[in-house]
């Protein structure tokens, strides 16, 4: 499946003669990412998407029909990370001892909110300790929301807890990413059981498995439904629309900007 | 799909008995039932509640298991009113996925308007350059829409229990704050009215006293609602120590809002984590430690109470600040016109229209792009979360510095209080699921989305 995606825009042909040919796109990808650093000089983390073109869907007339752009997360930040989270990923890494290295994959601050990469297999550890430490005290996991990155190679599929303690009202974010061969990672159903229906729907739309929830069925849609409908590569549907003459093509494949 | 299997169906079997006699109800035929149900000995049956129940406030389906009026196990089961709302916002501008979301959760639409459009102006790092007025006007919206929702909760919870009175009261109350709304919005409801950066325009001439000339009408219906029900004896059999949800459980399960509150937690983001200016409302949050049914009605009822206060200090702030700006400055964000009401009753604004059709071929350039292409938001991801009137309500957005959302995530809080329905009526009778249901406060839009 996601070796279709990055060419899911099949490369037209440029109107303007001199523009630059297009690469073979798996390549550029890789350069793409490592060669441009985000705004703030910090090493990328997640390809968002590599835009292509003005305008999507056919007849790029604008001139820049040959033009690939990486858009990428911000990336990694330094110590100190400022306001109290500093305080929050100390104590998370003094609990966890040797394990921190192996578990943080990357920690953001961006927009005044901390983002703790988390590696799977460490994630009800961690997600543990966020509940359990008296000085982290995050009682709500406010759900799980998947995101798929398709540019993303080999970290497709991002699960994403926005978590928030009342306690000492803070909110963090956790974050973590597998890939769409092999999109496993923990429940964290036995630590926090809102997560349940969360999960079974971040199933059903991105068809992240989460390994030990209770009863991983679809909830959204139907039972026998084929398909994870929020992924990038799952068509949005629709029918071309008549008025007056004119037809309108649906929202998905109209020619639209970038 | 999967090397692992998963339970087929969505809310798993019930039993495997493939013997099982089967019923089907059609009204007015439950003696019959239960008369064969007798004949074959039978103690145990699965009755399907849903989806087109009148009660179940949308489609939502319930599955009880019940012995004699017992309920033994019940489960919910949702995606009826999937619509796909999420998917369809990464296909449009930022600026038009407000008209999207604001239909999730038909009864509360301004809240998620507000907490979306936060959650883009956080994106663009522009929350600090948002109007007051803006803000003024944002607070006013949500506080009406909050009375609203809450008084259909009241109201559609009576008419569940046999009350159409309760209902009729609360629905011509949430008529007059509706009122309000389509005079400033123009439209009852799904207004589109909260966008990023702003409002979509200011209010016309005479608002703020048409807002104070309604609100009494409402506070009376507000206490003619409480004399009907609060003190009523059989409201108060039917409802208290019913349903009950304590506050661990709670926490538990991600129950935020009234119900959270009535278990004895004065939680609520307008306190806690001010956004709006709410900070600087003078208002009470309304706490109980009955935990059951009869309390969460009760703290709907003085929100309400408390949200006509915060009205008040918005019409204040309101007359104040006559004529400044209800969006921000910013032209490459700002929506580029105003509407201003025809003779038609069309909205249009005539001098924009002049303008950029007639003056100035920039003014016309830069609406085209504006309008068709919308505004990119830098790359990024954030969580915006605010108190709806059901509880929190969230929101995560990630941005791919495009013009359109990569990703718009919607926490319903009915979502997470769906899940606590089996508690709440497990080991109680039929008749309370209802009230359960109905004291939950939840809309299969919001939930399904």
């Amino acid at each position: 499946m996601s070796d279709k995606v990055s060419k899911k825009d099949a490369p037209k042909k440029s109107p303007v003669e001199t523009a630059p040919k297009k690469t073979d796109i798996e390549d550029s990808n890789v350069d793409i990412a490592s060669a441009i650093p985000d705004p703030e000089g910090r090493a990328p983390i997640t390809l968002i998407n590599v835009r292509e073109g003005m305008f999507s869907g056919a007849g790029d007339t604008s001139g820049f029909g040959g033009l690939t752009q990486a858009v990428q997360m911000p990336g990694s930040s330094e110590r100190p990370y400022g306001e109290w989270f500093d305080g929050v990923v100390d104590i998370l890494e003094e609990l966890l001892g040797d394990e921190a290295d192996a578990a943080f994959e990357y920690i953001v601050v961006d927009r005044g909110e901390l983002t703790i990469y988390v590696q799977r297999d460490h994630l009800l550890t961690v997600m543990t300790h966020l509940r359990d430490d008296q000085d982290l005290r995050f009682e709500f996991c406010l759900g799980v929301s998947g995101v798929h990155y398709p540019d993303d190679k080999g970290r497709e599929l991002h699960a994403v807890y926005p978590m928030h303690s009342i306690t000492h009202n803070r909110h963090v974010r956790i974050e973590v990413a597998v890939a769409t061969e092999d999109p496993h990672m923990p429940s964290i159903t036995s630590v926090y059981p809102a997560n349940n229906w969360h999960e079974r729907e971040t199933w059903d739309f991105f068809g992240i498995i989460f390994d030990g929830h209770p009863s991983l069925a679809r909830i959204e849609m139907p039972d026998d439904w084929v398909g994870h409908p929020q992924r990038k590569d799952y068509p949005l549907g629709g029918i071309p629309v008549e008025y007056k003459g004119a037809t309108i093509p649906s929202p998905d494949t109209r020619r639209q900007y970038r | 799909m999967s090397p692992q299997t998963f339970s087929t169906h969505a809310t798993g079997a019930f039993s495997a008995d493939e013997d099982a006699p089967e019923y089907t109800a059609y009204g007015q035929d439950w003696s019959d039932i239960a008369e064969e149900a007798k004949r074959l000995g039978q103690q145990r049956i699965v009755v399907n509640m849903g989806p087109q129940h009148p009660s179940t406030h949308g489609v939502l389906r319930v599955m009880l298991e019940i012995e004699g009026e017992t309920v033994t196990e019940a489960r919910a089961g949702i995606g009826f009113l999937h619509t796909g709302i999420e998917k369809n916002m990464e296909y449009r501008t930022w600026t038009q996925g407000v008209t999207f979301c604001t239909r999730m959760d038909y009864v509360q639409s301004m809240f998620q308007e507000v907490v979306y459009c936060l959650g883009i102006e956080k994106l663009l790092g522009i929350t600090d350059d948002i109007p007051e007025r803006a803000n003024v006007l944002r607070v006013l919206m949500m506080e009406l829409t909050r009375i609203g929702s809450h008084l259909v909760a009241i109201g559609t919870g009576g008419n569940e229990m046999g009350a159409t009175t309760v209902m009729t009261t609360a629905f011509i109350a949430r008529e007059q704050t509706f009122r309000v709304i389509e005079m400033i919005t123009g439209l009852r409801t799904n207004n589109a009215y909260i966008r990023p950066g702003g409002v979509s325009q200011d209010t016309p001439d005479g608002a703020v006293d048409y807002i104070r000339e309604l609100m009494p009408d409402v506070k009376q219906r507000l206490d003619e609602l409480a004399d009907l029900q609060l003190e009523n004896p059989i409201f108060k059999l039917r409802l208290k120590g019913i349903a009950n949800l304590n506050l661990s459980s709670a926490m538990a399960l991600g129950v935020t809002g009234p119900m959270l509150r009535s278990a004895g937690l004065p939680y609520d983001m307008r306190k806690t984590n001010p956004y709006c200016g709410y900070e600087t409302y003078d208002f009470q949050v309304p706490t109980s430690t009955d935990e059951d049914a009869y309390s969460r009605v009760v703290l709907r009822m003085e929100e309400c109470y408390e949200s006509l206060k915060i009205i008040e200090q918005c019409c204040d702030r309101l007359d104040a600040m006559e004529g400044q700006p209800v969006m921000v400055a910013d032209k490459k964000i700002a929506w580029p016109a105003q509407l201003a009401l025809g003779p038609d009753g069309q909205g249009n604004s005539l001098d924009h229209i002049q303008h950029i059709m007639g003056q100035s071929m920039e003014a016309l350039i830069h609406h085209f792009k504006l309008v068709t292409e919308g505004f990119p938001v830098p790359a990024g991801q954030v969580y915006q979360q605010i108190e709806s009137p059901k509880g929190v309500l969230g929101v995560h957005l990630v941005s791919d510095g495009g013009t359109k959302p990569w990703r718009a995530h919607f926490r319903d809080p009915g979502f997470n209080h769906l899940q606590a329905l089996s508690i709440l009526c497990q080991g109680g009778q039929v008749a309370d699921v209802v009230v359960a249901i109905a004291t939950m406060d939840f809309v299969l839009g919001g939930v399904d989305r």
